[in-house]
Formats: structure tokens, C-alpha cells, sequence
């Protein structure tokens, strides 16, 4: 039997060896369309930017595909939140969507016509053609957040991971977006997409992770996105675990 | 599921014209023709050895230049200009330990000695900045400005009566002894080359080697360093590679620029492409070019009015990146002025019509005279040259009682009007203001609003004849078909 | 005027110190509010100024002798200073220039202007270039007495302005946004500290040249490892100022050498040559260095004593865990154990192990007869105590945090040690609260896991280790 594509076992996560996360224990199911929720501060871009091994682990271990991430880079797709982009860079869209084909270029190699078909197709899937020669300032919100879309679909994986991709976005990009998600969970992928809001969490979203420092529960919409688990997520605040944590960061 | 939105979008925009064909790039082309021209006919009438000399001069300095443009480039996207501010500060102390040890400007010990005394700069301002929670500016600041000192004191106390490193050669680079002084010189091979030209020259090959070959893991890892990392190109390694190449181009060409001066060379170039283009690749081109352009510029000038020539080429630089900030044709103050203008002319001028539309639904006799219609948008120079410009393009034409519309400005007036009309119902039905509040707001949007929006208001509303005053909406220009 | 006029030495003196004074206090205004390296850029940009004024100066036959010549040499380059940083502000804001390339792109042309201007007096006849050289990395024996009292006239002003504006000041250095909300005129208040940034650069130009930016970087970095705390921030920023310029005086006097038999910089004769300004920062450095080592607290030494005396200390709660656990079923009797038990009770770093065992001997917690330890009373109370932190935590986890039974043992073990009272305190409530835990019991609760020895990877997550 196939590996789950991701599994993570044990893992903590600490800035500054302040914890952010604890014991986290998760498995994720192929095929899925899944929601990670919780309130500010409770580790959703950690969990992402720990899987993706861009923040060390203070303990455990994360696989990808039964393999350690980076065996697996190349069935990863990635966007990062709105706000860390600099939007100045003298790049157009397709050049941020050719960056999507970079990875499994590797080193040295320089990208051809054959990333660039793939970088047109991508950019065609989400309606941006006409401004692959744009700079990146000069694209709507909703449009610039579609471009990195694309430049995930251009990576072509198995697994992506979005951060807030609705974050700024209107109405029209938002439900286009999910179409597109939904479609990709179709063909086989698993989509992991931090989240915010709770309102279309059950529309948008067939499976759930609700995280809260560590996690408090995870699984299928219908028996995990509950009012109980919701209240353990944002109600009775773990002011005692934050307490701890700050008491480690000081160290006496 | 995009379709439908991107026809709408792609019609903001109309496809970019070939930028060789626009008239700018002909009066660039046409000035720079001129200069060529100018510059050849003055450098024929010196004599044997000045054109030998500035010859020389020349090529180092454009050598150096270039290869300080190129990877000065990703330093101003990193966001890490002043990183090279200080880096060119604080290989000083390597410099000299190399210098004290080699007993000369030898450059493979200087070379070491920078690129040590770099890395150090860049470990102990991160360390302080992380460790100790001095702020990032602060943390740099105290190491780059402490070293430089040490880097004084230790070529007071150590190399004075040297004759290759001095005070003078740390602030003002000794350019200007390349091609004159033959003690500045060395033999590679068959051939005698001025030192200067020996160190710069293999570190802007290296340069170019080196972004070439990781030309999209720099780019992928300047733009967005966790995608790079995630993908394998460990940003980090990248970053600290590139600060190597900036400390090695800082020791290259501290015997020509001193290492001062050479802060312009890094940055002043790649800011002045960031203000021309919008794409990376021609970045680099545009930076490298103007590096070049001031190199041979700034040589010119010094030698015509006998000055310091590394001083003059970081002036020259200077220069061109204001006239880069005044002209760019994208991001240049003067455009922008012009494009507010324009703006501000075009909405006169379709406050003028609007006015004379209602006017005319009103179906008085009334006319307005010229002087009537500039008074109510707030005359002055602006509103009389948008009637000028009207009554040229025949959309407003004079009648004998005054100012009528003509057919063509009566359609676009119904347009604004049909626009004002559907806001201020939109605000009404939709936000619920009160009927005295919507005029206002419709009066300042109704000229951005195109037709899809128009569509889309028209969408929301259950009824789109008549407007929360009850004077109906014009119909839009296709309306009688459906 | 003859009546102050001072002697050489301490007129240089004062002149540093109070001018290491004014700066290491409005450099800290600017480094607070992310200004460290715009100092720099005006002490580059005033350089072109200078030049200018002398030209002017040349020009009117003003001579070096006469005071109008200071004067016009340091408003040339407050001029120039001035005009630099509202270029930096201009690009800023008007152009996609970012400030740092707009900062270096501004310091380095004028600089180069500067440099172009040098060569140009060079050549002029009857021109003195060391008028204008000297500045570059300053000279204190240009400074006359009437230079020592306008540096303290401007501490005076500053000091006062300071005073009456504390708060404001305060308020507006931390959250910019914040004061314009409460409707200050921040503008004002802005454009008042770049003025007062760019006054302190151009009088320390004569003594430091344009390595100025290092003092008013260098006392407000020094500073923020002394202390917290804005004013008292501002007081030692200042006195660190002060004692860099003391500190450089006696450095490059000469009965330092002829006191101490040395000279530590080794300038021997050729002293009056070496430039003022390279020294002050050095001194500066050093000062500053030493804060980073020895100040309380935050410095390196400070740091790792802290360190060491966690890792003691949870080395010896470990060690009193592992006796009371050991000895948990045969309670209350107190019961030898052997040194092996103890290490196959749980993972030890030898070391670690060793440590404890004297540091516990020594408190009176363990008695040791060869390899046989046993706890004593009080450090059978000592080991309760801590084994109960322990399980309280333990059980927190399970109940409060919902993680699994199997993995809480780790978690405790790395957290217990730095566990404050009131989080104990507030642990127990709840877990009584639940009925978890009786609610008169010192004791520790049963450990709600299997206790195995050797099992968890100590360290992981070790407070102190990572």
C-alpha cells in the first residue's frame, strides 16, 4: 500500500526555542481538499513552513510519500502568503510562473520552451494570459494571487500547500479559486489551504485540521468540523501552554 | 470559469507597443548619437599620450563598472544595498593585513583578506542583530563603521611611506595613474596591463559566469527566498555567495575606486535600470549599460576639466539616476506629473460635457457661453484648455446663443451621465444612503467607471430607467438591441 | 575670551566627551526610530559642503585664522548634510527607489562630488588642501576653544529639549503612527530630529570625520545591552558617548605612555598624524565590545552563566526524579539505590549525571556511600516536589492539550524545570477544578503512564540546549 502523502509524527516546532507547536501527530489522505483552521497565532504558517522544511523542527520527524521532504521536493507545490511577496521586482507573471518549473530543472539548467508551454498552460487555466507580459504591480489583487496559483500548478505536484490564498481576493477569484482546487483534488492531488474563514470552511472543503498550538483535531468535515472541536480550538484559550512556552523562551 | 473576466480586464490595457518604435527610445538613441559623435571628434584632437592614457583610463573604469553594475543588480532587490555600502567599508581591514603580510597589493592575499573580512561582517552584524537585538541597521552600522576605522588605523601605523596604500587611495581610488604612471602596471605575458585592469577584469568574467550559470536560482531566491528553499536552492548558500561576489568585486576594484566610491558603481547603475524596466533580465542589460555609459562619460569629463576621475564617474552616475528619476517613462516624477494631469484634464473635460448634457435634457433654450461652462468647473488654465481641446476634437461646438454638444460629445456625455445616474442609484438601493448624500460621491467616480462595471451595476439593480431622482438613465450605446 | 580659553589637552578632552555625549543622545533618537544608517549618509554628504564653503572662503580671502572660517565651513556642510537627507526622503517617496538604495545611491554621489571638489582645490593656487583633508577622518588639534563651548551649547539645548519633550519624544520614537493619531505634528517633530541628526554629524566632523555615523550608532548599540528602558536608555547611551571620547583622549595622550610605559595603539612619535576619528571609534568599539560581554543579564557572559545554571539545575532534578521514582513503591520507607539503577532509569549524559550526583550531595538532598545513593528528608521533599511539577504537567497535557499519554513524558521532562509558581499554581487549580487531582494533596499524583526507564530522548527540546 502507497504511503500517505503526508505523515508527521511527533513533531514540535519552536522559534527561538519558544514552542509554537507540540506534538503534533498527523496524517494526511490522498485526494483531499483540506482546511487547516484555527485563531492568529496558533502555528497554520509554522505547520506549512515546517513540513516544507523552512523553519527546523525542534523534535520529529515529517514524511512526504513515506520519504523525507527533501527526497520529495518535486511533488511539492507552494504559495506563500500575499504579504511576503515584494512587489517592485522587475519580474512579468510568467516569469513568476516559470519559477513554478525551476525545481525540477535543478541546478544550472536554464529553462526552455518546453517550461515555458507548461508556464502558458498554467497561466491559461487561470485566465491570465492576456497579462503574462505584465509586471506583477500592475495586476489586480485577485489577479496577482492567481498568477502564484499558477505558478503552484506549474510545479506540477502531487501535494500543495496554500497559504491564505483568499486572503484580499474578491468574490469572482475566490469561487473561481475553489473550482480550481476542487478540480485538482479531482485529478488526485492533495491540497492543504490555511484558512480563515470559518463561514465557507464546510463549503469549500471536504476535510479539516484544527490547530491551536498543537493539534485538537483532524479529519472529515461532517465528524470533525463540530461546535465541540470548534470551541477547543478558539474557546478556553490554553493561556497555561502560551505561560510555559514563554517560560522556556526566557530559559531561568 | 476565467473566461469571462479576462475579456473584460484585458481591454484596460492595451498591448504594449514595440518599445523600439516609441519615440522616447529615438530621442534617446538620437542624444546618445550626438554624444558619440561629440566625444570623437574631442578625444581626435588630443594628443598621443592623453589618448592613450584616457584610453586606458576608460577601459578599466568600464570594466569595473560593469562588473559593479551586474551584481549590484540583485543587491537592490535583496534589499541589501546598504549590506554593500558596508561590505565596501569593511574589506578595508582585510586589505591592509593582506597588504602588511604580502609586503604589496598582491591580489590573491587581498582577495583572502577581504573575502574574510567580509564574511565577518556580515556573521558578527547578523549574530548582533539576532542574538544581541541590536536593530539590523544599528547592528550593521557599529561593525562595518568599526572595522573601517580599524582599516584606518592600520595603514597609518603600518604601511605609511607605502606607495600603493594610502589615505588618498582608500576615499579617492587612484584611477587616474592608470595608463599614466607606468609603476601601476604589471606584464601578463607579452603584455603590460595596469594592475587595476589585472583584478577587475577576471572578477567581471567570474561575475558574469557565475549569474549566467545560476541565473534563475538567483532570481527564484531573490524574489521569493522560501519558494527557492523549498525547491531545493537553499536561498541561504545563495545570499551568502552573492556577498562573496560583492566583496570580491569591492577588493577588485579598491587600487581603481577606492572603497567609497565604489558603493556608486554597486548601486547607482542597477537603481536607475529599476526605474527604466520591469523585467530582470533586461535589468541587468539596462544596468550594465548604464555603467558602461557612465564610465565613459565620467572619464570624459573628468579628463576635460581635470579632476579627480573615480569622483566624477560616482557624479556622472549620480547624475543619470536623476534623470532617470525625472524622465522614466513608467516611474519617472515628470510621468507621473504628466499622467495626473491628464487625468485631471480629462475629468474638466468631462465635467464640461456632463453639464452641458443636463443642460440640454433640461430642453430650455438656455445656452452657456464660454465663459459660463469654464467658470462652473472651476476655471483657470486647466479648464480652459479642456474646452480648447473639445471644441478642437468637435465634441463641443460654438453656436450663435453660446455652446451646444455636437453628436459624438453628446455620446459620451450620455455615457457619464448614464454612469453618475446608475451610481447614485446603486448607493441608494444597495447602501441605503439618503438621497442628498449620492450626488457627491457619483460626481467623483462616474469618470472611472467603465462599461463591464456599468453592466454589473445595471445587474444588481432591479430597475435601470430611472435613477433615485427620478431622471432617467441614458441607455447604453447598444441598449435599443435587447 | 581669554579667560576660557582652555589648555590643548583638555580642551580636547571636553571636546570628544561632550561631543561623544550629544551624539551617543540624539543618535539614540535616531537609531530607535531605524536611523542608524542615514547618520552615515550625512556624514558623506556634508563632505561636498565643506569643499564648497572653502571655495567660498577662498574666494573672499577668509583666512583659517579667522573664526568666520569655521563658521562658514560647518554651514556649508550642514547645508549639503541637509540637502542629502531631503534627497533620501524625496526618492523615498516619490520614486519605487527603496530608502536603503536611496541612502547609498545619495551618500555615494555626494561623496564622489566631495571627492571631485578635493581634487579641484588640489590644483588651485595657494590653496591648503589639508583645510579641507583633515575633515575626512577628523583632527583634534584643530579645535579651538570656542569650537568645545559651541559642542556644549549644543548638548545644553538638546538636553533641555530633551527634558521638556520626554514623553513625546518617547511616545513618537516607539509608534510613529500612534502620536500622529493623537494629532502631534510628527512631521515637525521628524524634520526637529533629522536637523538635530544632521547638527550633531557636521560639529563632530573637525574630530571624527565621516566615520561619525560610528558615534552615533556606537552608544545606543552598547547601550540597549545595559537596559530596557527608554530613558535610562537615553542616560547611559550619552554617558557611553562621554567615556568613548575620555577613553580615546587618554588613549592618545601621552602620559598614558609615560604612565603606563606603553603605548597601546604603538603610534610612538608620528602620533599627531594619525587621525582623531578612527581612534574615538575604535575606543568606541572597545567600549562597546565590552557591554556585549560583560553587561548584566543581556551580555555574553551574563547569558552563559544563566545557561550553565539551568542545565545544573535540571540535571539535579532529574537526578531527584529518577531517586523518588525509583524508590516510588516502597514509600515510605527511603530505600539506597544503586548508581547503575539510576542510569538505566533514564538517559544520562555522563557528565550531566556526575554533576548532579555532587551538586545534590552538596545540598543535602542525596547521601552517597560508594555507589549506593539514597535521598535524604529534605531531598525527599525536594524530589516530591518536583516529581509532582512533573506529573501536574503531565497530566495537563493529557486532559487540557489532548495529546497522547505515550508522548507526554518528553514534553514534561523539558518544561518542569522552568515551570514558574504562579503557572503551578494555576496548573493544580485546574486540574482540582476537574477532579483530577485531591485537592489537599502535596504529594504527586500517580503517574498517568507507564514508567519505563531508558525510553525518551532527553534533550530534544531541552530549554537551555537548543
Amino acid at each position: 500500500m502507497q504511503a500517505p502523502p503526508v505523515e508527521i509524527h511527533d513533531m514540535t516546532v519552536a522559534y527561538h526555542r519558544k514552542p509554537v507547536l507540540w506534538d503534533i501527530d498527523l496524517t494526511l489522505p490522498k485526494g483531499r481538499l483540506i482546511a487547516v483552521v484555527g485563531p492568529n497565532g496558533a502555528g497554520k504558517t509554522t505547520l506549512i513552513k515546517a513540513i516544507l522544511g523552512l523553519v527546523p523542527l525542534a523534535s520529529g520527524k515529517v514524511e512526504l510519500y513515506g520519504q523525507p521532504f527533501h527526497r520529495q521536493r518535486h511533488l511539492v507545490g507552494y504559495v506563500p502568503q500575499r504579504e511576503s511577496v515584494d512587489w517592485d521586482f522587475p519580474v512579468t507573471a510568467l516569469d513568476v510562473v516559470l519559477m513554478g518549473t525551476y525545481g525540477r530543472l535543478g541546478w544550472f539548467r536554464r529553462a526552455g520552451a518546453a517550461e515555458r508551454d507548461t508556464a502558458m498552460a498554467s497561466l491559461e487555466s487561470v485566465g491570465m494570459t492576456r497579462f503574462a507580459d505584465r509586471q506583477i504591480r500592475q495586476l489586480s489583487g485577485g489577479q496577482q494571487q492567481r498568477v502564484f496559483l499558477a505558478r503552484a500548478l506549474a510545479q506540477n505536484a502531487q501535494i500543495y500547500f496554500m497559504d491564505e490564498p483568499f486572503s484580499g481576493v474578491d468574490a469572482a477569484t475566490e469561487h473561481a479559486t475553489v473550482s480550481l482546487l476542487q478540480e485538482l483534488r479531482s485529478a488526485g492531488k492533495t491540497l492543504l489551504v490555511v484558512h480563515h474563514d470559518l463561514q465557507t470552511v464546510r463549503e469549500y472543503f471536504d476535510h479539516v485540521i484544527l490547530l491551536n498550538m498543537r493539534l485538537v483535531a483532524a479529519g472529515p468535515i461532517e465528524t470533525t468540523f463540530t461546535d465541540e472541536n470548534l470551541q477547543a480550538t478558539y474557546g478556553g484559550r490554553l493561556t497555561v501552554l502560551a505561560e510555559a512556552a514563554e517560560a522556556v523562551r526566557l530559559g531561568d | 470559469m476565467y473566461a469571462a473576466y479576462e475579456q473584460v480586464e484585458s481591454s484596460e490595457l492595451a498591448a504594449p507597443s514595440a518599445w523600439w518604435k516609441s519615440w522616447r527610445f529615438a530621442l534617446v538613441a538620437v542624444i546618445l548619437t550626438v554624444a558619440a559623435i561629440a566625444y570623437v571628434a574631442w578625444f581626435r584632437e588630443l594628443d598621443d599620450r592623453q589618448q592613450r592614457a584616457l584610453a586606458w583610463v576608460t577601459l578599466v573604469a568600464a570594466v569595473t563598472n560593469v562588473a559593479c553594475a551586474t551584481v549590484g543588480c540583485f543587491l537592490l532587490l535583496r534589499r541589501m544595498s546598504l549590506m554593500g555600502d558596508a561590505l565596501a567599508h569593511s574589506v578595508l581591514p582585510g586589505l591592509v593585513v593582506a597588504f602588511i603580510f604580502a609586503g604589496s597589493l598582491n591580489i590573491g592575499f587581498m582577495f583572502v583578506g577581504a573575502l574574510a573580512a567580509g564574511l565577518a561582517t556580515a556573521f558578527l552584524a547578523d549574530t548582533l542583530n539576532r542574538r544581541g537585538g541590536v536593530p539590523a541597521d544599528a547592528s550593521l552600522g557599529v561593525v562595518f563603521v568599526s572595522l573601517f576605522a580599524l582599516g584606518v588605523v592600520l595603514i597609518k601605523r603600518y604601511t605609511g611611506g607605502a606607495i600603493h596604500l594610502d589615505f588618498d587611495c582608500v576615499f579617492a581610488g587612484e584611477l587616474d595613474l592608470v595608463g599614466i604612471s607606468s609603476n601601476k602596471n604589471m606584464s601578463v605575458g607579452p603584455f603590460e596591463l595596469p594592475r587595476t585592469l589585472v583584478s577587475v577584469g577576471p572578477v567581471l568574467i567570474l561575475n558574469i559566469a557565475v549569474i549566467t550559470l545560476l541565473w534563475k536560482e538567483f532570481k527564484v531566491s531573490s524574489f521569493d527566498p522560501a519558494l527557492a528553499t523549498a525547491m531545493g536552492f537553499r536561498a541561504g548558500r545563495l545570499h551568502y555567495l552573492l556577498m562573496a561576489l560583492v566583496a570580491l568585486t569591492t577588493v577588485a576594484s579598491f587600487e581603481a575606486v577606492g572603497s567609497i566610491l565604489v558603493v556608486a558603481m554597486l548601486i547607482v547603475p542597477a537603481a536607475t535600470a529599476h526605474l527604466l524596466t520591469d523585467r530582470l533580465s533586461k535589468m541587468l542589460w539596462v544596468s550594465a549599460g548604464v555603467g558602461l555609459l557612465t564610465a565613459v562619460a565620467g572619464c570624459a569629463l573628468a579628463r576635460l576639466i581635470e579632476v579627480n576621475t573615480a569622483g566624477t564617474i560616482a557624479v556622472t552616475g549620480g547624475a543619470l539616476y536623476g534623470v532617470a528619476v525625472l524622465l522614466s517613462p513608467r516611474y519617472g516624477v515628470v510621468s507621473t506629473l504628466l499622467r495626473n494631469a491628464r487625468i485631471s484634464a480629462r475629468i474638466v473635460r468631462e465635467d464640461m460635457l456632463a453639464m452641458l448634457y443636463r443642460l440640454e435634457e433640461l430642453a430650455t433654450d438656455r445656452q452657456l457661453g464660454e465663459r459660463q461652462v469654464v467658470q462652473a468647473v472651476g476655471g483657470g488654465l486647466l479648464a480652459n484648455w479642456g474646452l480648447w481641446s473639445l471644441l478642437r476634437r468637435g465634441d463641443v461646438q460654438r453656436t450663435d446663443r453660446g455652446l451646444s454638444l455636437t453628436a459624438s460629445g453628446k455620446q459620451q456625455a450620455s455615457q457619464l451621465v448614464r454612469s453618475h445616474r446608475l451610481w447614485e442609484a446603486y448607493l441608494v438601493e444597495h447602501l441605503g444612503l439618503p438621497l442628498d448624500h449620492v450626488h457627491e460621491p457619483a460626481e467623483r467616480i462616474e469618470h472611472f467607471i467603465d462599461e463591464r462595471l456599468r453592466e454589473q451595476i445595471v445587474a444588481d439593480l432591479p430597475a435601470a430607467d430611472v435613477d433615485p431622482h427620478g431622471r432617467g438613465i441614458p441607455d447604453a450605446p447598444g441598449e435599443s438591441r435587447s | 575670551m581669554d579667560l576660557l580659553a582652555l589648555p590643548p589637552n583638555l580642551r580636547v578632552l571636553l571636546g570628544t566627551s561632550l561631543l561623544g555625549c550629544v551624539a551617543g543622545v540624539i543618535g539614540s533618537l535616531a537609531v530607535l526610530r531605524r536611523r542608524s544608517l542615514t547618520g552615515d549618509m550625512v556624514a558623506h554628504a556634508a563632505m561636498p559642503g565643506l569643499c564648497l564653503a572653502y571655495l567660498v572662503a577662498y574666494e573672499l580671502g577668509i583666512g583659517r585664522d579667522r573664526p568666520a572660517y569655521f563658521l562658514l565651513l560647518m554651514s556649508g556642510a550642514a547645508l549639503t548634510g541637509l540637502i542629502g537627507s531631503a534627497l533620501v526622503t524625496f526618492l523615498t517617496r516619490w520614486t519605487r527607489t527603496r530608502q536603503d538604495a536611496a541612502i547609498g545611491i545619495v551618500l555615494s554621489t555626494f561623496f564622489g562630488a566631495f571627492v571631485v571638489l578635493l581634487s579641484y582645490i588640489r590644483y588651485l593656487p595657494g590653496a591648503h588642501v589639508a583645510g579641507v583633508d583633515q575633515y575626512i577622518f577628523g583632527q583634534a588639534a584643530t579645535l579651538l576653544t570656542a569650537d568645545v563651548w559651541f559642542i556644549a551649547g549644543v548638548l545644553l539645548v538638546s538636553i533641555v529639549t530633551l527634558a521638556i519633550c520626554f514623553k513625546e519624544l518617547k511616545t513618537y520614537s516607539f509608534d510613529a503612527d500612534f502620536a500622529h493619531s493623537l494629532g502631534w505634528p510628527t512631521l515637525s517633530i521628524d524634520l526637529g530630529m533629522m536637523a538635530a541628526l544632521c547638527l550633531v554629524t557636521v560639529v563632530g566632523l573637525p574630530l571624527v570625520g565621516i566615520l561619525m555615523a560610528g558615534m552615533i550608532i556606537i552608544p545606543c548599540a552598547a547601550a540597549r545591552f545595559w537596559t530596557y528602558r527608554f530613558g535610562p536608555l537615553l542616560v547611559i547611551s550619552g554617558a557611553i558617548g562621554a567615556a568613548t571620547g575620555v577613553f580615546a583622549t587618554l588613549v592618545s595622550a601621552e602620559y598614558f605612555v609615560r604612565w603606563f610605559g606603553f603605548d597601546p595603539l604603538a603610534f610612538g612619535y608620528n602620533r599627531k598624524a594619525l587621525p582623531t576619528g578612527p581612534v574615538i571609534i575604535l575606543s568606541g568599539a572597545a567600549i562597546f565590545l565590552a557591554s556585549v560581554l560583560f553587561a548584566p543579564r543581556r551580555g555574553v557572559l551574563a547569558r552563559l552563566i544563566a545557561l550553565l545554571r539551568l542545565r545544573s539545575r535540571t540535571a539535579t532534578e532529574n537526578l531527584l526524579r529518577a531517586l523518588y521514582e525509583l524508590g516510588e513503591s516502597q514509600l515510605p520507607r527511603l530505600a539506597p539505590h544503586q548508581l547503575e539503577e539510576i542510569q538505566q532509569h533514564r538517559r544520562w549524559n555522563r557528565g550531566q549525571l556526575t554533576w548532579a550526583l555532587r551538586r545534590a550531595t552538596w545540598a543535602g538532598w542525596i547521601e552517597r556511600n560508594a555507589d549506593a545513593i539514597q535521598l535524604t528528608a529534605s531531598g525527599h521533599q525536594r524530589a516530591a516536589e518536583v516529581t509532582r511539577i512533573h506529573r501536574l504537567w503531565e497530566l495537563f497535557l493529557i486532559s487540557g492539550a489532548r495529546i497522547a499519554p505515550d508522548h507526554v513524558d518528553r514534553d514534561a521532562d523539558s518544561i518542569e524545570h522552568v515551570l514558574t509558581p504562579n503557572i503551578v499554581g494555576q496548573l493544580e487549580a485546574m486540574l482540582a477544578e476537574s477532579g483530577r487531582l485531591p485537592r489537599t494533596a502535596a504529594t504527586p499524583p500517580q503517574s498517568p503512564h507507564v514508567l519505563t526507564g531508558g525510553n525518551d530522548p532527553v534533550g530534544t527540546l531541552s530549554p537551555g540546549g537548543g
